[in-house]
């Protein structure tokens, strides 16, 4: 392409860059911000929590005169917190910033298949998140029918939820854009010798990410028109006949059902589950396999499984539904497909598991938040069985249990892993390498915290908290008895010193850029193909033609001098 | 290492070059979005008391021509595209630009049915098969604009292409088409599960 020769002005370089590790760069910057921001919304609803109805510190003066959070700002600032962290946050992080960045670079190829493509899916994911930012300011603040934004609340909410379904359309043509770019990269532009098997794993999660993002994303585009046309053009699609809302027959057509909506949603949204963390696993694959110094134990296994993963994925959503009356035949197919879908990821995560056995373990903080992530991981996939199964989930739905589920798996779970892939690129990135001991103190003070938080919520959950009211209406007054109620204010310290824990990693991420330890080109002495590139790699990425000749994990393999190969080195020498 | 490889000619193992996956792939993309409004149809149909027949609401003869207009489209989508592969532009100008006024002639259509409707005061809020209608057929026509700015491109600006990589403009032709024949195809489902079922 003519385009991408020569000088380049300011904006096309950093700005309207078509490169992929300029876009990488964008995306991961913008997605840190995003989950500060998410962060800081959870942060103030903690404090409600822990001590109801008392003025909030600090940033009290913007909740009003008071300065108490009200049970309606409550609602929004919960809908978003969720929104922020799935969809502007985490998959953001995950896909768009570390899949663009290494994707290419692991596969050996020169760029993305589409850059331009790749730019408008950046710009796409911005305007979303913009919007997103923008709806806290319309009359009645920010959505606040929860994420799932379910109806008829959500037809019925503030003008904020048009400006939800506005900003997720944003957010799911930037998704699609950036999908079909990374399937056809994947399959097109692998150099030469890298066949399918000896991709690293975490290609293959990107790669299976991107048709779940593909193809589950837009039934819940579907579900958005469908939505804006009940808000907007005053269709039914999801409100029944003879809604009353505040003691008045609503004047709707009617005929609508709210259930089209929880299915359509879900469609995209347990899909999505495995679209937060099938690429952590992958990043959790390359800082494992690095760090034990031998192959990963049953890399097949983990492919297969990933793949596996990703079908079974559109065949669960309904047991987010068990409470709808569906019936005992549909709810005994979903209990089914649920507890099949668990095998591939028991199967992923024995295989880190095993992989540690017999490794000589290099204590690094990429590792640390590698190896933090399989109990975590693991606690929140087991504690997920009961969830599944719908006698176990009729009592425990909608309350804290749940929170702390899915929480073990992407806050302990998939945002270890984009740190361990902080720590773990950065040199990658910049040439330089982040400094150790703040690494630590980062990992260990948030390792403690996040089982400070997530950890009571069990409990909280089994007593029936429920998970989304600003007072805890009268499920309090039965927890009463359970002895729970105190751990909300140990949840919020832990959470707001959570905070504090962040200091040493945005310090020492800002500070590293320029500051950090200069290292080489293969600082971790690692065997993908990333690392045979300068640090950082240049417009194309590589300065000569590759090819690989070997598969992606070749560490200690007897009798070699080294106790790494890397796949794009032709003999042992 | 700077130039992406496989723009125009194929990789050798998948047979493909980039841009054709890339569409492949972006079409299955949108049969999961019209799916995901065909089921909410079906969904809604099963669950109302009452369904009225599509015919006693549209106009059936409009709808045959507009999806006789749509089908000509096609295949003079595919005859521009034959007329490059034969290295014949001015034919390829032809047919593209029949291709653009047939797809004009059914948003026209299509825009005459929506104010006769309007006047016969039926909005997307009259009932759930007006609110389907307007939505699916709505959407329908997004896509055909689409279609036209593509095509309108290809016709005019992009056509600067052919003479300094003919192949490549081929290959965007043939692309342009399969899009085309997709957005073809989602209105030959339409228009039976509309009206006449």
């Amino acid at each position: 392409m003519a385009e991408v020769h020569g000088e380049q002005s300011f904006w096309r370089k950093y700005i309207f860059s078509i490169d992929h590790k300029i876009i990488g760069i964008q995306y991961g910057i913008t997605a840190l911000f995003f989950l500060l921001f998410g962060f800081i919304l959870m942060m103030i609803m903690r404090w409600q929590l822990a001590y109801p109805e008392q003025p909030v510190p600090i940033i009290g003066w913007l909740l009003g005169e008071e300065g108490i959070l009200l049970p309606e700002v409550y609602n929004s600032l919960g809908a978003m917190h969720g929104t922020i962290m799935v969809f502007l946050g985490i998959v953001p992080l995950s896909v768009g910033a570390f899949g663009n960045y290494f994707v290419p670079l692991q596969i050996g190829a020169p760029d993305m298949t589409f850059p331009k493509l790749n730019m408008a899916s950046y710009w796409f994911y911005f305007l979303g998140g913009i919007v997103m930012l923008a709806s806290f300011f319309v009359p009645g603040g920010a959505a606040n029918s929860g994420w799932t934004s379910y109806p008829p609340l959500a037809v019925i909410a503030t003008m904020g939820q048009t400006m939800w379904l506005v900003g997720m359309v944003f957010l799911i043509t930037s998704s699609l854009l950036g999908a079909v770019n990374f399937i056809t990269t994947i399959i097109q532009l692998r150099v030469k010798g890298l066949t399918w098997m000896r991709l690293p794993f975490f290609v293959w999660s990107q790669l299976v990410t991107a048709f779940l993002l593909l193809l589950a994303f837009p039934p819940l585009e579907a579900a958005g028109v469908m939505q804006l046309m009940d808000r907007l053009a005053g269709t039914s699609f999801f409100l029944p006949s003879g809604l009353v809302v505040s003691g008045q027959v609503l004047e709707v057509t009617g005929g609508g059902s709210p259930l089209l909506w929880q299915h359509l949603f879900w469609f995209l949204a347990h899909p999505e589950v495995y679209v937060l963390i099938l690429p952590a696993m992958g990043i959790v694959a390359e800082v494992l396999a690095t760090n034990i110094r031998k192959p990963l134990w049953g890399y097949r296994a983990m492919v297969y499984s990933a793949v596996f993963l990703g079908f079974m994925s559109f065949i669960v959503w309904a047991h987010h539904m068990f409470l709808t009356g569906m019936g005992t035949t549909l709810s005994g197919f979903f209990q089914t497909t649920t507890m099949i879908i668990s095998i591939p990821s028991v199967i992923i995560l024995t295989a880190f598991l095993l992989s540690l056995w017999g490794g000589s373990i290099r204590f690094t903080t990429p590792m640390l938040f590698a190896l933090g992530f399989i109990p975590m991981f693991g606690l929140g996939g087991l504690t997920g069985l009961p969830l599944g199964l719908a006698p176990a989930d009729i009592h425990l739905h909608d309350t804290y249990y749940v929170i702390a589920h899915f929480h073990y798996m992407v806050a302990p779970g998939t945002i270890f892993a984009l740190f361990a892939g902080v720590y773990h690129w950065f040199p990658k990135i910049t040439g330089r390498r982040m400094n150790e001991t703040l690494g630590k103190i980062h990992f260990w003070g948030s390792f403690v915290c996040m089982n400070g938080i997530f950890m009571p919520m069990f409990a909280q959950g089994m007593a029936g908290i429920s998970r989304r009211l600003w007072d805890g209406g009268i499920s309090y007054q039965f927890a009463q008895d359970a002895g729970v109620l105190w751990s909300n204010e140990l949840i919020s310290i832990s959470a707001w010193v959570l905070f504090l824990f962040q200091i040493p990693f945005v310090y020492n991420l800002i500070r590293s850029i320029k500051g950090g330890e200069i290292v080489d080109d293969n600082p971790w002495e690692a065997t993908t193909l990333e690392w045979a590139a300068p640090s950082p790699p240049p417009h194309g990425n590589f300065t000569e033609p590759l090819t690989v000749y070997r598969p992606a994990y070749e560490y200690s393999v007897p009798g070699a001098v080294k106790d790494f190969l890397p796949q794009h080195q032709p003999e042992e020498g | 290492m700077e130039t992406i490889p496989y723009t125009v000619t194929p990789r050798e193992d998948t047979g493909l070059i980039n841009a054709k996956l890339g569409i492949w792939l972006f079409l299955a993309s949108e049969v999961m979005l019209f799916g995901g409004l065909f089921s909410a149809y079906i969904f809604l149909r099963l669950g109302a008391v009452s369904w009225p027949e599509g015919s006693s609401i549209l106009n059936v003869p409009i709808g045959t021509f507009n999806t006789l207009v749509l089908i000509g489209s096609s295949v003079t989508m595919v005859l521009s595209w034959a007329a490059l592969a034969e290295k014949r532009f001015d034919r390829f100008r032809l047919y593209l630009g029949l291709t653009m006024l047939l797809s004009l002639l059914f948003l026209v259509v299509k825009g005459f049915e929506y104010s006769e409707k309007f006047s016969h005061h039926l909005y997307p809020a009259s009932s759930s098969f007006m609110a389907i209608y307007f939505t699916l057929t709505g959407l329908h026509a997004l896509h055909i604009i689409g279609g036209l700015v593509v095509n309108g491109y290809l016709w005019g600006p992009g056509s600067k292409m052919w003479a300094s990589d003919p192949e490549r403009f081929t290959n965007r032709v043939e692309i342009a088409g399969l899009y085309w024949h997709f957005v073809d195809l989602v209105w030959i489902f339409l228009f039976p599960v509309l009206y006449l079922l």
